[in-house]
């Protein structure tokens, strides 16, 4: 590529060292001619691949990868006994971590802004009263390149298409037990109570897309390098119903404008529609499996 | 059909709002803010030369703590700080003091719904009290909406309970108590019509946020005449 021709200073700058030290202006540059640094056009998100059952060992898992950006997904259930104010429900522990591996600038306690959102999903029971399901929700971040909520939800989503509720039974006790693969074959002294292994099904499933707003651009799914220069993030998470579960906009020094916040929700849409597909398709490689 | 709410208020109706400033000695800048019976003291403590390790050196830095009333700072008071110092930090002038850092430590005295709002409206209050420069004001809200679509404003903790789901936002102060002939505009609608903050809890169809937006805008517009008079 050239060098930036008319820049302030020098006529002759590579264009790492400008894209270093002049992040703004360099972003600016490319956003009047509509295009950022790495080819995108302003409303598109980048690749995303979702690749179901890559934890063995917990019910249900899922990596996801939204460009640079890595998650992983991983859930364990076990059976609880439920409280008393809402007998159907189990419940969701979800804890987001983001181990050193992630990024160049991991501060620790980031706060876990995922849980919220996601905790509203799960409510499954195996005997109604008796006991619960309760589901311990890990997601790692392996990978930090920008839009971190948007890459966690996707994968605890897709972590939880792929949960398979395992096979449980009422031991002498009155107890509920897990039954391990293992103890497979004739011995089973009393009955299951489940069958089988069940997938879950899951009401309405929330995607979301986060917005950088910036003067007057909107730049969909932004990288690290883009939210540490323009720092006003919008994230709006709507389900497949078209019900807006969360807006969020922390602060920033851009003002959103109703115009803005419909720009955003209308991207978001369009980006349900992406990523339901892409997530009908991994779940649709891993049944043939 | 007017919906009864407990404490016999009508759906557009705020909770009365009292703010007093100056109240803490030690503290360069305080204020108390109390909606109803939600209560937040906020303490200024700035600017403090130096900044954090990986904060801009050529801007002033926000450091926001954040105490509950019980128990121990968890998520959920994480969660406030970074929605709180974002918040602040877009309404402040950072390049006024450069290579500074500003605490701003919030204590939760009662919570009866609506904290995160009150807290803002407290922490802008006791920046005023510290003579912080600030771009505007803040007057932050929470407009909840029922079952039945009808949309509240400043709930209490049972009314928010109750809620499919509400919103906090906070808006610019605006300029109208000043210059009665209006305001900048932005692409046809008045600057202090942007949010700055908005966080919402529940689901919600996009339309009725955008009525939330409306009502709450106005709400603002009524909390920063008020701010305004209150700040003299």
């Amino acid at each position: 590529m050239a060098a930036a021709s008319g820049s302030d200073l020098s006529s002759e700058m590579e264009v790492d060292a400008f894209r270093r030290l002049f992040p703004l202006n360099f972003h600016e540059r490319h956003l009047l001619k509509s295009i950022r640094p790495d080819g995108r056009t302003l409303g598109k998100a980048r690749d995303t691949i979702i690749s179901l059952g890559a934890v063995t060992s917990a019910n249900g898992s899922a990596l996801t990868k939204i460009g640079c950006t890595t998650m992983l997904a991983a859930i364990k259930l076990e059976v609880m006994t439920p409280t008393v104010e809402s007998p159907d429900e189990g419940c969701i522990a979800i804890d987001f971590h983001m181990p050193p591996i992630c990024s160049p600038i991991v501060r620790p306690g980031r706060p876990a802004e995922a849980a919220p959102v996601v905790a509203k999903q799960l409510s499954d029971t195996i005997l109604s009263g008796k006991a619960a399901w309760m589901a311990y929700l890990d997601i790692y971040c392996l990978d930090a390149d920008g839009s971190l909520f948007d890459a966690a939800l996707l994968s605890a989503v897709a972590a939880f298409s792929h949960l398979q509720i395992p096979v449980v039974s009422l031991n002498d006790e009155g107890r509920i037990v897990l039954i391990s693969e293992d103890n497979g074959g004739g011995k089973l002294e009393k009955e299951p109570v489940n069958k089988e292994k069940r997938k879950l099904k899951l009401a309405t499933i929330p995607f979301s897309l986060t917005c950088i707003l910036h003067k007057n651009y909107i730049l969909a799914d932004p990288t690290a390098e883009e939210e540490s220069i323009m720092e006003t993030l919008v994230t709006v998470v709507l389900d497949s119903s078209s019900q807006l579960v969360s807006l969020y906009k922390p602060g920033g020094p851009v003002l959103a404008q109703t115009s803005a916040i419909q720009d955003c929700v209308s991207l978001t849409r369009q980006r349900l529609k992406e990523l339901q597909k892409i997530l009908n398709e991994a779940i649709s490689d891993m049944e043939v499996d | 059909m007017e919906i009864d709410r407990g404490d016999g208020r009508k759906p557009n109706q705020l909770r009365p709002v009292a703010c007093s400033r100056g109240i803490l000695n030690r503290a360069h800048g305080s204020a108390s803010w109390s909606q109803g019976e939600t209560k937040v003291l906020a303490a200024v403590y700035g600017p403090k030369a130096g900044t954090k390790k990986n904060e801009n050196p050529e801007k002033a830095c926000f450091e926001v703590i954040w105490k509950p009333k019980t128990g121990q700072i968890g998520k959920p008071e994480k969660e406030c700080e970074m929605i709180l110092k974002r918040t602040l930090q877009s309404i402040c002038l950072l390049n006024v003091h450069p290579n500074t850092t500003t605490s701003i430590i919030i204590q939760v005295v009662n919570d009866d719904g609506g904290l995160l709002p009150c807290a803002i409206n407290a922490a802008c209050a006791a920046l005023v009290d510290a003579g912080i420069p600030l771009k505007h004001l803040a007057a932050a809200i929470c407009c909840s909406l029922a079952k039945n679509g009808r949309v509240l404003l400043d709930p209490n903790k049972s009314e928010e309970q109750n809620m499919k789901g509400f919103v906090y936002l906070a808006f610019p102060n605006s300029i109208q108590s000043v210059l009665p002939e209006g305001s900048l505009q932005v692409g046809g609608e008045p600057v202090e019509h942007g949010i700055i903050t908005s966080v919402t809890h529940g689901a919600m169809s996009v339309d009725d946020y955008l009525l939330c937006l409306q009502r709450g805008r106005a709400a603002c517009e009524k909390l920063s005449v008020f701010i305004r008079s209150s700040l003299k």
